[in-house]
């Protein structure tokens, strides 16, 4: 009989399609993709949910098509979130070790991590995620798992992304309503770098950039954990919003041309060339600059990087990313993309590819897929983490028997 | 007329001598409604071309200017009149600010009395030797174009008379206000704001500064800069009081959610609270404070009141750069730290510069092109150092297409 337990499904709403990616875990922990799902989004801008019922049609034709292709059904997901009102920050917690030999214990480790929860948030925000970053032991930087040292004070680093309650809930509420359960909440850019990135490029520092259709999130891994994240509410959408106001276009028409023509640089082969849009009956409308929708694509992109790379600066953490940038989502498609991103970022820049995940058939191998691609994961590990408790596992194995 | 040093000496660590001045009759209401205990120590005094506004006043000094061509009806909305009254009268108002070493003075623009006498005064009480600060309104805009250009007018006068002028436009208070709020109210509401000011400028001089903000900072970070001042005051209580004022800042409408911030040259930031006022509660409001305006120069003071009990009050003093004064912004700085006798000759050598650029009509432009925000039009905006990141980023960087 088949395992339920061992299916996992993550579940994007993003701003230009809703997409639903099914994984299996075998007995080993290895992650398979057996299917995907996806379907235009109506009701969603710039990451956040408008129009709650469009929405939910789509969710609908989305999972019915991951369904049908996996042949299983869906009973939970991970859901991933995003939108302008998720921060980032990090957050230090102190804690002095009491006990008479000064060996600290795992409850002083449990007691330092509650501390550095213990944040002040707006009253309407809520966390999303807190990762836990380095401890310190005595100031002693980068102690990974300080149980049994000795010390007088333990500190630890988390990185908190918290955002609008209200707003995340909407989303959940309404995962909810087609009679699916929510596993966990997860950031988007946690999962996409989730699916991009190796254990090795952790280590080393990266940093993941999803262009999104509406939002773009960039998250920054150095020594093996998350120093940085956000979110931009500046996608695909704005390119094409840019074109269409600039060239006097439709927005459909817009979009269209940004797929058809654009690109992230102005291609010195295009200058002076004129794109000519034509009507159904193949009449020329209106001829338009190539030049000039060049050119209108690269400020924006130019300027979404210039501003994650202010941001980074401000961090601080712009010297630590030996691995370079990674790019994902649909935005990662616009040729010349990474060039741009090279110019400004002034370091290695690759298209990512969702390698941490083994299995993946090419098909399914797609930037924009990357997201829910790393809410699979993102489950998978939480599955393996529960695997590893072996009383818990007993206990739900009985549960589930017996229910 | 009692002098200085007189006070000094009763007085070991004598706070200057405050006079309040309310001009017409919005700055005597105004007048009314400061905490006579709060303000004990300050001189109040009134003046009105109008006596039946000076009747009702509480402020023991009551200056009524007055003369024939008036016939006890008041200046008649007329700055002119008012002008010529305080001129004539000059010696009277320069006698009522003698002896103070701050005056400040409290007005609605826009009328006769208020637009008029305010520039005449101000100058009168810079050369009885005081420091002239103004605090004034501008009218809603319902009032009409006259009252409008009067008190631009008068504005650009004040500007070049007095060492710093904090101005409220009305007009911003309607985000403030709901729709059902009645006339009085609203005018409440507005004097409400300016009194805020004028007691975050009062506690800045009168208070025990754990951080001092020197009165000569002040006007520094006012003069010259005020092409707008904005101004805000925010209060909150409890354990996240500090999170919580940030937040009160950076969405107050005064300050345009935060956007008047980063526009800004200079920012004045002033805390007081309780004994219990901790750096790192100082820390987290100026450092968000900080991050909203980057590039502007920033003064910021700490002050303790043990009645405020665990309150934290925070007054933000926003002012952005005049681009015809940009030039002068740099001797105005390496100024500041000077006594104030230093800065003020600063500001007398180019009073007469300031003036003119000051009453030169500025041919005013209309906002023809009106950028639209596309499909995110309804949305939410995306606001990213005060820019706003909808409209297409040729646009705002002005890059031409043709």
């Amino acid at each position: 009989m088949f395992d339920d337990s061992s299916i996992i499904a993550g579940l994007e709403i993003g701003t230009s399609k809703i997409c639903v990616v099914v994984g299996e875990q075998g007995a080993d922990g290895a992650l398979n993709i057996i299917g995907l799902g996806q379907s235009r989004s109506r009701g969603v801008r710039k990451g956040e949910i408008i129009d709650p019922a469009q929405v939910e049609e789509d969710l609908r034709a989305a999972m019915f098509e991951a369904e049908q292709m996996a042949d299983v059904e869906i009973r939970s997901v991970y859901l991933g979130v995003s939108g302008g009102h998720i921060r980032g920050f990090n957050n230090r917690g102190v804690h002095p070790v009491v006990s008479a030999d000064r060996e600290i214990t795992p409850d002083d480790v449990e007691d330092v991590v509650k501390n550095a929860k213990a944040i002040n948030l707006p009253a309407e925000n809520t966390v999303i995620h807190a990762v836990r970053q380095h401890f310190y032991v005595d100031g002693q930087d980068g102690v990974t798992n300080p149980v049994g040292m000795l010390g007088a004070r333990l500190e630890v680093d988390m990185h908190v992304i918290h955002g609008n309650a209200n707003r995340l809930q909407n989303a959940i509420r309404l995962v909810r309503a087609t009679s699916l359960e929510v596993d966990d909440v997860v950031f988007n850019g946690i999962a996409s770098s989730l699916a991009l990135l190796t254990n090795e490029q952790k280590e080393l520092g990266a940093l993941v950039i999803d262009v999104g259709g509406g939002t773009t999130e960039f998250v920054v891994y150095s020594n093996g954990v998350i120093r940085h994240s956000g979110v931009l509410a500046v996608g695909g959408d704005h390119v094409s919003n840019d074109l269409a106001y600039g060239l006097k276009v439709p927005l459909s028409r817009a979009e269209k041309m940004k797929i058809e023509y654009g690109a992230a640089f102005v291609n010195d082969a295009v200058k002076g060339q004129t794109i000519s849009i034509t009507n159904e009956l193949g009449l020329e409308l209106k001829r338009i600059n190539h030049e000039h929708l060049q050119r209108i694509m690269a400020l924006r992109l130019e300027e979404l990087f210039e501003l994650i790379a202010q941001d980074l600066e401000r961090a601080g953490l712009a010297d630590y990313l030996r691995a370079g940038v990674l790019l994902c989502g649909g935005g990662s498609r616009v040729p010349g993309i990474v060039k741009v991103a090279e110019n400004v970022f002034q370091m290695n820049v690759t298209a990512g590819h969702a390698c941490a995940i083994s299995g993946l058939t090419a098909a399914l191998d797609q930037p924009e897929f990357a997201t829910a691609i790393g809410l699979v994961k993102f489950g998978s590990l939480k599955n393996r983490q529960r695997t590893d408790r072996p009383f818990l596992k007993g206990l739900f194995g009985r549960l589930l028997q017996r229910s | 007329m009692e002098n200085p040093e007189q006070i000094s000496f009763l007085e070991p660590i004598a706070p200057p001598l405050v006079k309040i001045i309310g001009v017409g009759n919005a700055g005597i209401t105004m007048l009314g409604r400061l905490d006579p205990a709060e303000f004990s120590v300050a001189q109040l005094a009134a003046i009105n071309t109008d006596s039946s506004g000076l009747g009702t006043c509480p402020a023991p000094v009551k200056i009524h200017l007055e003369n024939k061509l008036l016939r006890g009806l008041g200046s008649g909305g007329d700055p002119d009149r008012g002008r010529a009254l305080a001129e004539e009268q000059f010696s009277t108002l320069k006698t009522a600010c003698e002896g103070a070493s701050v005056v400040f003075i409290l007005a609605g623009l826009g009328g006769g009395a208020g637009s008029g006498i305010s520039p005449i005064l101000a100058k009168a009480a810079r050369e009885a030797g005081a420091l002239v600060l103004a605090f004034v309104t501008q009218p809603f805009e319902c009032e009409g174009n006259r009252r409008e250009s009067q008190a631009q007018q008068s504005l650009e006068q004040l500007k070049s008379a007095a060492d710093g002028v904090i101005c409220l436009p009305s007009q911003r208070i309607f985000k403030l206000i709901d729709e059902n709020t009645s006339l009085l109210e609203t005018f409440r509401v507005t004097g409400g704001l300016l009194v805020e000011a004028v007691r975050g400028v009062w506690h800045l001089l009168m208070r025990p500064g754990l951080i001092q903000v020197h009165f000569g900072d002040l006007c520094a970070l006012l003069r010259d800069r005020h092409a707008e001042s904005a101004f805000a005051f925010v209060e909150a209580t409890g354990a996240g009081r500090s999170r919580e004022v940030v937040e009160n800042i950076l969405s107050h409408p005064l300050l345009d959610e935060g956007r008047a911030l980063a526009e800004s040259s200079a920012v004045l930031v002033s805390l007081t609270a309780g004994n219990d006022l901790s750096m790192a509660e100082i820390n987290r409001v100026v450092d968000q404070v900080k991050r909203q305006c980057t590039t502007a120069q920033i003064i910021m003071g700490a002050a303790l009141d043990p009645e405020l009990k665990d309150k934290l009050c925070v007054t933000v003093i926003a002012a952005r750069q005049d681009s015809a004064s940009a030039g002068t912004k740099i001797l105005t700085e390496t100024r500041t730290a000077g006594p104030s006798t230093s800065t003020r000759e600063v500001v007398v050598a180019r009073t007469p510069r300031t003036r003119k650029s000051g009453n030169k009509p500025v041919q005013t432009q209309l906002p023809l092109t009106i950028v639209s925000k596309g499909r995110f039009d309804k949305s939410e905006p995306t606001k990213h150092n005060g820019e706003d990141l909808d409209v297409p980023t040729f646009i705002r960087r002005g890059v031409p297409l043709n």
